[in-house]
């Protein structure tokens, strides 16, 4: 049985992907008959595929009629890490184009886990614009006056999915006239106020600790909880303790929870006693 | 008293500031920074929480007083001027500076910015919206910019505020009169709800006038909201619902959002000393959101609360409490009703009642079909008929209720 091995250029390779699926929805090969790797590795370890080159695309291929929001999803479930991501999406696309309708529909099974994934990516995305901490960085001027330097900011952050290229529209719009780099394991993103630039992944140290505003931001996070109303669970599901490394608040967070009962009796305690100096405690009509 | 340096301050303005429940960054128009000189976005939708804290709440905003003195004595008020709470104040390029600082950082969406009543309310105002000018003009800032209002400060200012924010917000504070005048003596609801109205005259003129002119300004593009403090006063859940829809219609409201009444440091005589339970603000915006996202009448909500007391069920949300109530509406066909029939069955939400509505028309739907589309299809079994289910008359028994309520779980964890 012959397959079709299919390389794409990186991870988050929606543009390769695309041109591929066309061309090979075009000459009718079904799902089940093309490898997806990245890159040089190998996205199936026991399949030992011959390789076929596709067919070029027919005239008819080329106006393969997509619907719309199929390119959308697929855009963002590229950015997945599920390895099965570029196959389900092909077997999708086979589909949809059979039948449009299946779009709008959501009970499909297929469909639903490839929207499962898209969901996955886009709370991923949300997350980073989100959870990103920038520290300021003073960088020296051109003759070691710090004066001259022009401020950077630098910030580490652990995304679960190829999100950060895609992501960095965000922030190119939100920071548009600062100085920044966002650095992942697997990519960084540099902006310098004119251009986007693309580079290696990082690693934590080389966002350096040390912005003082830090501390005061802490102190805005504790200040702003109120002990009288502790809930972590409603904290958790929203900030995951996986988040919690990167984020200099979440320091705090086992204290103020372990003071926060003690805290609150005290405030009514001391209330009680003020009632019991006005010889007034009871409210309503 | 020596110097508070400005984390003591933020300290102290902040902790001032956090019983004000609402922080959104939502319904402003996109934007971002590209072609200016500053920096900020906004990108529709809700908005971005940056960080919870340990009761749940989303931090979105920078949310402070610009300072916590007050001439004003209303009781709930950790600020009011006979409280012992220590007193700091900002100046106007100090908070603008932190608002950048903390922005650049990624900490926050943007300023809620706030104030006890000092000198007057004009200065007061004139006080807050310099802060909000400055960000605007001198900073090109394009965040989230929430003020809230002083009810008697000029119309001129209060309009000025609205070119500013993207929000402005007065408190009604209490649901009824009566709880106003007895816990805030020196407020008034004329004046308040006038405040209202003219903001809500403001914003309309100026979508009106953006209608004609393209270049005319902004006002509040994301509306008006309120807050009122639940158990404070003898209200229950009936009067403040029904006040809630009286301010969204007669204001044209965004939101209003409730704050259960929580001790605060130093509080004063007159309050209770037990909080309401936290369940009950929660079915509060169950109600809130019946009404504005799920085609509920106001009628149709009250009718769930308790004729004797007109509290709201804690036990079970008001939609569950009335499909119990109006069994005889259910069970509901899946592949035939209308949307907002769809809408009152328990545990379907607006997405999956899309869904639903954009699936059936290819297929007839199924019970797996039914659960794909939804997170959890055995709270609604009970209510619906699909092509192979039809519930066993489960919605004439008795028990239904024991049947599908939560278990009951501990939900006064604190209470004294
Ligand atoms: S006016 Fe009343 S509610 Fe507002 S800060 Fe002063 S005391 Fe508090």
């Amino acid at each position: 049985m012959t397959h079709h091995v299919i390389r794409l250029d990186a991870p988050d390779d929606f543009d390769g992907w695309r041109d591929a699926a066309r061309a090979l929805a075009g000459s009718g090969v079904p799902a089940d008959r093309v490898l997806w790797q990245v890159g040089d590795q190998p996205a199936d370890l026991f399949a030992t595929p011959h390789r076929a080159p596709v067919a070029p695309i027919s005239p008819s291929a080329a106006r393969l009629n997509v619907p719309r929001d199929f390119i959308q999803l697929a855009r963002s479930v590229v950015l997945h890490r599920d390895p099965e991501r570029f196959s389900l999406l092909y077997a999708l696309l086979l589909r949809v184009l059979h039948r449009p309708a299946l779009m709008q529909d959501a009970t499909d099974p297929l469909r639903r886990r490839v929207e499962g994934l898209s969901q996955a990516v886009r709370r991923d995305m949300h997350k980073m614009r989100a959870f990103v901490r920038f520290r300021e960085i003073t960088m020296p001027g051109q003759d070691g006056d710090a004066a001259e330097g022009q401020s950077r900011f630098v910030a580490w952050f652990e995304p679960d999915h190829h999100i950060t290229r895609t992501n960095a529209a965000f922030f190119v719009g939100r920071f548009a006239t600062m100085h920044w780099s966002i650095l992942t394991p697997d990519a960084a993103i540099h902006w310098d106020g004119t251009t986007l630039r693309q580079g290696p992944g990082a690693s934590a140290a080389d966002a350096a600790p040390g912005d003082p505003l830090e501390e005061v931001w802490k102190a805005y996070y504790s200040a702003i909880f109120n002990p009288a109303r502790l809930n972590p669970r409603a904290m958790l599901s929203e900030m995951p303790m996986k988040y919690w490394k990167n984020l200099p608040e979440a320091a705090l967070i086992p204290d103020l929870m372990a003071t926060a009962r003690a805290r609150e009796l005290d405030m009514i305690e001391r209330s009680r006693a003020a009632q019991g100096r006005h010889g007034t405690a009871k409210v309503g009509r | 008293m020596a110097q508070l340096d400005i984390s003591q301050k933020l300290t102290i303005l902040a902790d001032a500031a956090k019983y004000d429940a609402s922080c959104a960054s939502s319904g402003a128009k996109k934007r971002d920074s590209r072609d200016g000189t500053g920096i900020g976005s906004i990108t529709g939708g809700g908005g971005i929480c940056h960080a919870y804290a340990p009761d749940g709440r989303c931090i979105s905003l920078l949310k402070i007083l610009l300072t916590n003195s007050c001439i004003f004595d209303c009781h709930y008020c950790i600020n009011r001027r006979s409280s012992n709470v220590r007193r700091a104040r900002f100046t106007a390029p100090e908070v603008v500076d932190l608002t950048l600082n903390f922005y650049r950082r990624n900490y926050i969406e943007g300023l809620f910015l706030s104030s006890g009543i000092i000198a007057s309310a004009n200065y007061t105002m004139e006080q807050i919206v310099e802060v909000a000018r400055s960000l605007r003009e001198d900073h090109d800032f394009r965040g989230y910019i929430h003020l809230k209002t002083i009810p008697n400060a000029d119309a001129e200012l209060i309009a000025q505020a609205g070119r500013y924010a993207d929000r402005v917000s007065i408190n009604v504070e209490l649901p009824t009169r009566q709880g106003l005048e007895r816990l805030a003596p020196e407020k008034s609801e004329t004046q308040i709800e006038g405040a209202m109205a003219d903001m809500a005259t403001v914003i309309e003129d100026g979508a009106d006038a953006r209608k004609r002119y393209k270049s005319a300004p902004r006002y509040a593009p994301a509306g008006q909201s309120t807050q009122m403090i639940i158990g404070a006063d003898a209200a229950n859940d009936r009067d403040i619902v029904r006040r809630a829809s009286g301010l969204y219609t007669r204001f044209k409201l965004k939101r209003v959002y409730y704050s259960a009444f929580s001790p605060i440091p130093d509080a004063s005589a007159v309050l209770p000393l037990q909080r309401p339970p936290m369940q009950r603000e929660h079915r509060l915006y169950q109600s809130d959101w019946l009404i504005r996202c799920y085609d509920f009448s106001l009628a149709e909500v009250t009718s769930v609360a308790d004729t004797a007391t007109g509290m709201l069920p804690l036990d079970i949300d008001p939609k569950l409490a009335w499909a119990l109530k109006f069994r005889g509406q259910f069970p509901v066909d899946v592949n035939r009703a209308p949307r907002e029939m769809l809408l009152r069955i328990p545990g379907l939400g607006p997405t999956a009642v899309n869904r639903l509505l954009k699936a059936r028309r290819y297929r007839s739907l199924r019970l797996a079909d039914v659960a794909r589309a939804t997170t959890s299809v055995k709270k609604l079994r009970p209510f619906i008929i699909c092509e192979d289910w039809r519930p066993l008359a489960l919605t004439d028994s008795a028990d239904l209720k024991a049947l599908i309520t939560p278990k009951p779980k501990q939900m006064e964890l604190f209470a004294v």
